[in-house]
């Protein structure tokens, strides 16, 4: 639409209504009802220092250590998907969320609900994956708790994880939003959509010429090597539920800054375009669980690149967009023709559309 | 991606919109009828290079939209029902009825599941024999053919538990209502091109002859809109009124006859109402003959408070092309995706769900104060 034509048009009220009768499941969907509820609710409730950070886990200090936490529940349905199940997933979600923080995970806990009538073998194969995935991210799993309910009122089997972390670098700059700034870069991981196409390709019984795998991944080795090689990590975020999209979106809030991104740079593989394509989603906002994004200075943006090209789960890092000063809390997109458009924050779950 | 970048081309589209400003000389408004150009055009910022004299207004072509809001409320009725799963495209489920929105319901405790396809919920009612599977049967020409299979597939199997409710409505009906209409702004169309997939363009001629207004057959992809435009600005430019198909990869002008034979064993042409737009003599199907059997409207007879539609709503002027979704009062301000007023706000193809997305620019900034940590 031409600037001309809206300009005129002035709005007052900025906050939506909550629909605040009852839970529904866009209120887990990681868009904005689900901040919605942050915002009214929680953050009220259990306001401090260390929540106030708004990061994907606390950073607090204990004895001159600077440790990271953070904690995450795991629901997904299969249980057993493309590449990966709910225990790599509740294993690698929860060193991810510490890694975010620029802290080395270090251990976990595991509370597990089950369901009655659960087969144990699919129990085995669950636990299974969560040991090799602590093994290889060099994390341990050193506590836990176990509740069995009746048939019917869990899916399977749900997963709480819980971390600590440590941070060591001894950066001037804390990783988090708060250092975002104009002039930054914004560097993804990797190819985007995979894990949320591969969980709805079984969940919805589609079937592609070659199996879509998740991108499931532990990313702390890409952290790693960026604060061994000494670049100034301004922000991390892993971009799990609601995508790139609405990681950007919260950044963009949080800092009233605008993120301007190229539709042409943005790494989709061809198989999740087209199922994107197919079922009327946008791989902006599909979930990864093996992807982040990375806030560097600008000056710096090669050399992070070239430091997470050669780590094997960020290879395919690519360079995205940058951080401009105004408009605030825009995320804007240039699209491939060269139109401009606004990358907005997911209202609800995203729903595939009729034709 | 194959058939997919080539049309999304920089280069290509900078070169169309050259040539669409060469050619015009006056200017003239053309309406999309399609939901789903609506957001091409506003997703990939195509008004960005077209020149000012081309005003694109966004037609009725969205069937989430256009549904009338008492059949909303049947299908939150049925849905509520014990014995029923009500089976769904994904994004008629967040469209509010006079009181909820089948989502709504679901929060409540319905069993309302999202297919893909009606032969889908056709397989849910095999699996599940105790319980009433019904589907809502909604769309253009496009989806009718799909919906009158899965009718006919439950005939052919003898299930007995399977009914739709239809809501089928046509394009062609739509697009006179709008020319007749007093108020008509609309110079030129894209026509519908997955409409044509099915139907073909024959009956588009006398339209275009009639109303003296030419009709182009249209693809969704930036590039065949930008093509779309510029046909159109060449007929506009010499005074032609003719039916021409850019579409041509998809659309051949008798159609998919196979598919038109389906539809007309199982449906038959009768009276919509049209949520916006009011009732439209012959401009949909409803089940025929011996199918009517699988009328859920039989099986759960409605009793339920006359609709109501919101007051605010200006979606039948939006849906005429009359206003554009910035210029309703409620816009953004009472009506937005979490709270619709009216289903353009709700549909990945409606007008007004595009704008709020994708074409809010810095003079208008109205995001929430939105943060906290992202969970999981």
């Amino acid at each position: 639409m031409a600037d001309a034509k809206i300009n005129h048009f002035n709005l007052s009220c900025p906050v939506p209504r909550v629909a605040d009768d009852r839970i529904v499941l866009a209120h887990g969907g990681g868009g904005r009802l689900t901040h919605q509820l942050i915002e009214k609710i929680f953050i009220p409730a259990f306001s401090n220092a260390a929540l106030e950070q708004r990061h994907d886990g606390a950073v607090v200090r204990v004895n001159g250590a600077r440790l990271a936490f953070t904690t995450d529940s795991f629901v997904v349905r299969p249980l057993i998907f493309p590449g990966g199940n709910i225990g790599d997933l509740a294993v690698n979600g929860t060193v991810n969320d510490l890694a975010m923080c620029g802290a080395r995970p270090l251990y976990l806990s595991a509370g597990f609900i089950l369901e009655e009538g659960l087969e144990m073998e699919a129990l085995r194969t669950v636990v299974t994956s969560m040991q090799q995935a602590a093994a290889k991210g060099n994390v341990e799993l050193v506590t836990g708790d176990t509740k069995v309910v009746d048939k019917g009122k869990g899916d399977g089997i749900f997963i709480n994880t819980s971390g600590i972390g440590v941070i060591e670098s001894k950066m001037k700059v804390p990783i988090g939003p708060a250092s975002v700034q104009p002039g930054d870069a914004v560097i993804v991981s990797g190819d985007l959509g995979r894990h949320g196409i591969a969980i709805l390709s079984v969940r919805e019984s589609l079937e592609f010429e070659s199996p879509i795998l998740t991108d499931c991944a532990n990313v702390w080795p890409a952290v790693e090597a960026l604060l061994h090689a000494g670049i100034e990590i301004h922000c991390l975020r892993d971009l799990t539920r609601g995508g790139l999209a609405t990681t950007l979106n919260e950044i963009a809030g949080d800092r009233n800054i605008c993120i301007r991104l190229e539709e042409v740079l943005i790494p989709v593989e061809e198989t999740v375009q087209g199922a994107c394509e197919i079922l009327g989603l946008d791989p902006l906002y599909v979930a990864n669980e093996g992807r982040f994004a990375v806030f560097v200075p600008a000056a710096q943006a090669d050399a992070a690149l070239e430091v997470m090209k050669r780590v094997e789960v960020s290879q395919g890092s690519v360079r995205v967009g940058s951080v401009e000063k105004s408009p605030g809390r825009m995320v804007i997109l240039q699209s491939r023709i060269g139109g401009n458009r606004v990358v907005d924050m997911l209202s609800g779950e995203q729903l595939p559309r009729i034709c | 991606m194959k058939f997919l970048s080539e049309y999304r081309d920089a280069k290509a589209a900078k070169k169309l919109a050259a040539a669409i400003r060469q050619k015009i000389t006056r200017p003239y408004t053309i309406m999309e009828i399609c939901g789903g150009k609506t957001h091409t055009i506003v997703k990939s910022g195509l008004e960005d290079l077209l020149p000012k004299e081309i005003t694109l207004v966004h037609g009725p072509g969205c069937p989430v939209c256009v549904t009338p809001i008492e059949l909303i409320d049947k299908a939150v009725a049925i849905a509520k029902h014990p014995d029923a799963i009500f089976c769904s495209f994904g994004d008629m489920l967040r469209v509010p009825g006079s009181s909820k929105s089948l989502l709504d319901a679901k929060a409540e405790g319905a069993d309302v599941r999202i297919v893909y396809s009606p032969l889908d919920a056709l397989k849910l009612a095999k699996a599940n024999l105790h319980k009433q599977v019904v589907f809502f049967a909604v769309g253009f020409e496009t989806t009718a053919p799909a919906n009158a299979m899965s009718v006919w597939q439950a005939d052919h199997d003898g299930v007995e538990n399977f009914s739709i409710l239809v809501s089928h409505v046509l394009v062609p009906p739509a697009m006179e209502a709008l020319l007749s209409s007093e108020q008509c702004v609309v110079q030129g169309f894209l026509a519908a091109g997955h409409v044509c997939t099915v139907m073909g363009f024959e009956e588009y001629v006398p339209i275009a002859e009639k109303y003296k207004v030419p009709i182009v057959v249209t693809g969704f992809e930036p590039l065949d809109l930008l093509e779309g435009i510029y046909m159109s600005v060449i007929q506009l430019e010499e005074g032609r009124h003719q039916v021409e198909n850019q579409y041509a990869r998809a659309v051949r002008r008798e159609g998919n006859r196979p598919a038109q034979k389906t539809i007309s064993e199982v449906f038959e042409i009768s009276s919509r109402q049209w949520r916006g737009l009011g009732e439209i003599p012959a401009s949909g199907f409803q089940l025929r003959g011996r199918f009517q059997r699988y009328d859920a409207n039989r099986r759960f007879p409605f009793t339920g408070e006359p609709a109501k539609e919101s007051p605010e709503c200006i979606s039948g002027l939006i849906l005429q092309g009359l206003k554009k979704p910035h210029q309703c009062p409620a816009f953004a301000v009472k009506c937005t995706p979490e709270n619709p007023l009216g289903a353009p706000m709700v549909s990945s193809e409606g007008a007004c769900a595009a704008y709020y997305h994708y074409g809010r620019r810095q003079n208008q900034s109205f995001q929430p104060e939105l943060s906290g940590p992202s969970s999981r």
